[in-house]
């Protein structure tokens, strides 16, 4: 089991890069942001073109962040919501980095870590991994044009407009990643696409307790275990699933963490830039000052399309997990 | 699997997706319902305004739908092209929706959205995205009541 999970001694993780759109912007979560984009489009001419300048952004703010410069570093890893990854290839066309595009769902930014991690795990090696999403481009692909008025239920998220970026290396920083656990798909059934916290709890909790057979924790060990954007509705579930008041003790959850109630967000933030965003603004500063010690981030992806619910599946949904802690020489 | 505290749902778990409803919140169906009801009946009384107009102007009740419905479907698309539309149906469901006036929006939101992608394979491709299906079926069930109309009425 414990083979799907993997440690590390000697991978730091040396800078953070976090932004969000104007309504992010005026949430609770405005301070730990490096950058607020006000202008829908990013001085760009379209949703797509406005992700892939935000990526670029993140990228190069976390490498900043690390104290070097984007063309320094030697991999990067990233993941956006968007058909064909454009946005991520897009911003790779720009950028010149080698470049890995993965795609997890909201679950893309913890895979996109864990890659980066393995890689810095063996060899000198810098590595940038992030997530962003627009929630604009997500919409139109996803539901429906803009413009178009539809009444949204009260268990839908909202898509985030944000985006979040990890400088790693090689060797010991004030914030170390610790270890890196693959997610299995699991599917209770569910089809409702406006409630992925139904959905996507199950795999959180499946990939939460294999992450803490694997090394061997427990849940007091922990100063927080954030879920990725599981919500109101989902982290409710979590905690009914977990049945352990040391597990609600610690839990927290990156959606549901993005907006204020009254902003009219429903179930909480979702889309790959929601968990990168509170990951690397939100937790990262507390991690590096010793604030919080420990703390695992099972970023939550549901795994369908708009062809296959239509087509009347059900959502798979998948989580992996990510290991921070504070560095103590 | 048993792990842990609990086992992990897996595929069509009833007992999981009943555990599940019981955290999904309520539909607000009594303030919803409200809500459409202020909404769709100030639509509605817009519309009356405007029936009134042309009728003052010398139409009859009868001619004066016409140009209603023009009106109406025009101001769907001006409030739609000023972003406000959508807000409307946020709040009002389908008290904003189910007027003439939310039929234009769905015709204009796809105009708006998808001329990026040029005018024939963006908007003139995807212009019925949403209002298709009420065409479809609309022109369907129009062809059937007439057929139903021309023999029973024979």
């Amino acid at each position: 089991m414990s083979r799907s999970t993997r440690q590390f001694e000697q991978v730091a993780v040396v800078g953070h890069f976090a932004a969000g759109g104007a309504r992010e912007g005026q949430g609770p979560l405005a301070a730990a942001f490096d950058q607020v984009w006000d202008d829908d489009l990013v001085g760009e001419t379209t949703w797509e073109a406005a992700e892939a300048k935000m990526a670029v952004d993140a990228l190069e703010g976390a490498a900043h962040d690390g104290g070097w410069s984007l063309g320094e570093a030697d991999v990067v890893v990233g993941g956006d919501l968007l058909d064909q990854l454009v946005s991520t290839n897009f911003a790779a066309r720009q950028h010149h980095r080698p470049t890995l595009g993965v795609f997890a769902a909201c679950a893309t930014f913890a895979e996109a870590v864990g890659l980066a991690g393995l890689w810095c795990d063996r060899g000198s090696t810098r590595a940038v991994a992030g997530a962003w999403s627009h929630h604009l481009a997500v919409e139109r692909q996803f539901r429906f044009p803009i413009e178009f008025g539809y009444q949204r239920t009260p268990t839908a998220s909202w898509t985030a407009t944000a985006a979040g970026a990890l400088a790693l290396t090689q060797g010991t920083g004030a914030v170390q990643l610790r270890a890196f656990t693959v997610g299995r798909v699991v599917d209770p059934g569910s089809a409702d696409p406006m409630d992925m916290g139904t959905a996507m709890a199950p795999a959180a909790w499946d990939s939460l307790q294999r992450h803490l057979a694997a090394v061997k924790a427990r849940w007091d060990d922990y100063d927080r275990v954030f879920t990725g954007d599981l919500g109101v509705v989902g982290s409710g579930i979590l905690c009914d699933l977990a049945n352990d008041p040391g597990f609600v003790r610690v839990h927290d959850d990156c959606g549901r963490s993005l907006y204020r109630p009254d902003q009219d967000v429903h179930n909480g933030g979702s889309g790959t830039g929601c968990v990168a965003a509170v990951v690397a603004g939100h937790i990262m500063p507390r991690v590096e000052t010793g604030e919080w010690h420990r703390v695992l981030v099972a970023a939550t992806g549901a795994l369908f399309s708009p062809t296959s619910y239509q087509q009347g599946e059900s959502i798979p949904a998948v989580a992996h997990v990510i290991e921070l802690e504070a560095y103590r020489p | 699997m048993r792990s842990g505290v609990m086992r992990v749902p897996q595929e069509k778990d009833a007992d999981y997706l009943a555990l599940a409803a019981r955290h999904r919140p309520p539909t607000p169906v009594w303030r919803n319902a409200v809500r459409a009801f202020v909404v769709g009946g100030g639509v509605c009384v817009v519309g009356q305004l405007v029936t009134d107009f042309f009728e003052v102007h010398g139409q009859t009740a009868t001619r004066a739908a016409s140009p209603t419905a023009v009106v109406m479907v025009g101001l769907g698309a001006l409030f739609t092209g000023l972003g406000l539309y959508d807000r409307l149906v946020q709040a009002g469901g389908m008290g904003g929706a189910l007027p003439i006036s939310g039929f234009a929006n769905a015709m204009v939101a796809p105009a708006m959205e998808y001329r990026r992608e040029g005018l024939v394979l963006g908007v003139g491709a995807k212009l019925f995205t949403v209002a298709g299906p009420v065409l479809a079926y609309g022109l369907g069930s129009a062809f059937l009541v007439g057929v139903v109309r021309l023999v029973v009425g024979s």
